[in-house]
């Protein structure tokens, strides 16, 4: 008797304390499903939000974030998880989910100012103190001897920019041969004996446990890096050539409006463009699209160099995802695990 | 005199095997001590020692934040659910298997031993796969707004399976061991069943028991792989302890990360000594399992 009181009581109790939580969650939470590197930016985005939220309506708002490879993360939407926002890594993972799951429009990338991304950024190089492989552009990743760190393309959003802007390079340098620049990427992951799921995982990889010669990066995580490990370990390389890099944001209708969330949601994707978070947006290492707003002294942070764009330079999404990336694509044809 | 140089020898032998023995053991004591150290005292030291390298208000700091918190909520929660399903479902597995012959028996011993066997990862995929929106039942669940994956329903779903078998793979050899004779004689002496069971059954197992559930719920408060791929990884909401790890370590705060970490090995050390003892104190009760 005694028992089975006391579990009925520790059971009531879960079921009281569970349906409590939802009751909150419910009312005035917003999902943020983000990719890896940028739970540093959105943390201070969420806070500046929330109170400006406040300042202008009145009502206390609080958002929830949760990070992972961007690929993992769309899978994670499509099979259920209730964001009211996406900010992924590209524009094929919101479309995965546009598809599977008819809770985001086809045309999801014109609701908003440039192709809906109001953030972008490049894949750059972090080596060692000193370079001591003296490394100074894509060649030097594919010789002998060379420990290249990069995610895995197939769940990382940060590591198929990484592809491509290598892959435009070799493009380049072969006059456009494509068996040679097979050939490049090959050699590439030859040297590539780690890939981690998501592009935290490699920097940590790489910075933390001190495992190979090269990170392939995103600009703002190389910054990151620099920044957290000290600048007497690390520095940062500018290869001749990279990707602009335009990870896209969206709101995943189906979601806020069944959470009742449209309205702030939708603001929330807004605020992105104001002033006032370009500028916390350039102090994050991410590149804003209105220089003028942000804090002169973060933007001369950024180096100029050439980049290649998904839409003008290899044609769009779709058609470099399905070239690169799907099954059988070239990601497949020259890396075999293990080798 | 050869007789007594035949004689002498063997003594000799003996001593130099003794003596022999002795350092044999000495060195392997230490080969042992030495391994224990270096795998499982050096990692635990190494914890304590992060978390508490930046001093101790940086430590209480990481504990006192509000997605810590909700962890630890989250993670006692998640227990408190899984643990006493799995007590009640391991007795009555136990009971089942030990005292009545029935088909397929052999079966169910199988059965409970699966999430031993199978990896906590596929655990918790096969739950997306059963209760995620594309899943077989998921659609059903989100009609009647009833969240399951991404949410306490599914953590507590993977968690429960991933501790099924602790109990009842404790219970099932000690209660072979003991037979019936002593339920037989309450029953004949009038005891209805289930006062037999309160008065009978339950003090002869209990220290089986205590020894399941504690084991249980060291698991369901240290479990990652199959809640991981439940969870949805929002903080503050759906992040467990050993989730909450992680992602303290993946945000470069490693100070943050260990101090969670040390909860958990606190948890492990208590549950260490509760074990050892419950071992002490109760061996013979005990030993029955020591041979599975």
């Amino acid at each position: 008797m005694n028992i089975s009181r006391r579990l009925s009581a520790v059971l009531l109790a879960g079921t009281v304390a569970l349906s409590a939580s939802t009751a909150a969650f419910a009312q005035t939470t917003l999902l943020n499903v983000s990719y890896d590197p940028t739970r540093e930016l959105y943390k201070t985005i969420n806070e500046a939000f929330a109170a400006d939220w406040k300042a202008k309506t009145g009502q206390a708002i609080t958002i929830r974030a949760s990070h992972g490879g961007s690929g993992g993360q769309a899978r994670a939407v499509i099979d259920g998880l209730k964001a009211d926002v996406v900010t992924l890594a590209l524009a094929p993972d919101i479309d995965a989910i546009a598809k599977q799951t008819n809770k985001i429009p086809a045309d999801w990338q014109k609701r908003l100012p440039n192709n809906s991304s109001p953030y972008l950024s490049t894949i750059v190089l972090l080596v060692k103190k000193g370079n001591p492989k003296s490394i100074k552009d894509w060649d030097d990743l594919v010789k002998p001897g060379v420990g290249v760190v990069t995610p895995n393309p197939k769940t990382s959003g940060g590591a198929r920019w990484n592809y491509l802007a290598a892959w435009g390079f070799a493009l380049q340098k072969f006059n456009g041969d494509e068996a040679k620049t097979l050939d490049f990427m090959r050699a590439l992951f030859k040297n590539a004996p780690v890939l981690d799921t998501g592009a935290r995982g490699s920097t940590l990889t790489f910075a933390q446990r001190g495992i190979g010669d090269v990170l392939i990066a995103w600009e703002n995580e190389a910054f990151l890096a620099f920044e957290e490990f000290g600048h007497d370990k690390f520095e940062i390389v500018v290869p001749s050539l990279s990707v602009l890099a335009e990870p896209p944001v969206t709101l995943v209708d189906g979601n806020a409006d069944a959470n009742g969330a449209r309205k702030v949601a939708e603001a929330y994707l807004q605020y992105l463009y104001t002033p006032a978070a370009q500028k916390i947006i350039a102090k994050n290492y991410y590149r804003p699209l209105d220089p003028a707003a942000a804090d002169p002294a973060d933007v001369k942070r950024f180096p100029t160099l050439k980049l290649l764009k998904i839409d003008a330079d290899f044609g769009g999404w779709p058609a470099t995802h399905a070239k690169h990336f799907v099954d059988g694509g070239t990601f497949d044809k020259i890396y075999t695990p293990g080798k | 005199m050869p007789e007594s140089v035949v004689h002498r020898e063997p003594v000799h032998r003996d001593r130099d095997v003794a003596r022999e023995s002795r350092r044999i053991e000495r060195v392997l004591i230490g080969v042992a001590i030495f391994i224990l150290a270096l795998f499982f005292f050096a990692p635990l030291a190494a914890v304590f020692y992060e978390a508490f390298r930046k001093g101790v208000p940086a430590f209480w700091k990481a504990i006192a934040d509000d997605d810590t918190l909700s962890a630890i909520r989250l993670t006692l929660l998640v227990a408190a659910i899984a643990v006493p399903i799995n007590t009640i479902f391991g007795v009555a597995a136990a009971w089942a298997i030990a005292r009545f012959d029935f088909p397929l028996k052999s079966f169910l011993v199988t059965l409970i031993d699966l999430p031993f066997s199978v990896s906590p990862v596929v655990a918790g995929l096969s739950y997306v796969v059963l209760f995620g929106s594309r899943g077989y039942f998921g659609p059903w669940f989100a009609a009647h707004d009833i969240p399951v994956v991404f949410a306490l329903p599914g953590i507590a779903l993977a968690t429960t399976f991933v501790t099924f078998p602790f109990v009842a793979r404790e219970l099932i050899p000690l209660m072979q061991q003991q037979g019936v004779d002593d339920e037989e004689a309450a029953l004949t002496l009038g005891a209805s069943p289930w006062r037999m069971f309160l008065t009978v059954t339950l003090p002869n197992i209990k220290w089986g028991l205590l020894y399941g559930v504690l084991l249980c719920n060291a698991r369901a408060m240290g479990e990652f792989g199959a809640v991981a791929v439940v969870s949805g990884r929002i903080r503050g909401v759906t992040n467990t302890l050993p989730l909450h790890v992680e992602v303290l370590y993946g945000g470069f705060d490693l100070a943050g990360a260990f101090a969670v970490a040390s909860l958990l090995a606190i948890l492990a050390l208590v549950t260490l000594v509760i074990k050892t003892a419950l071992e002490w104190r109760h061996a013979e009760e005990l030993a029955v399992k020591r041979r599975h």
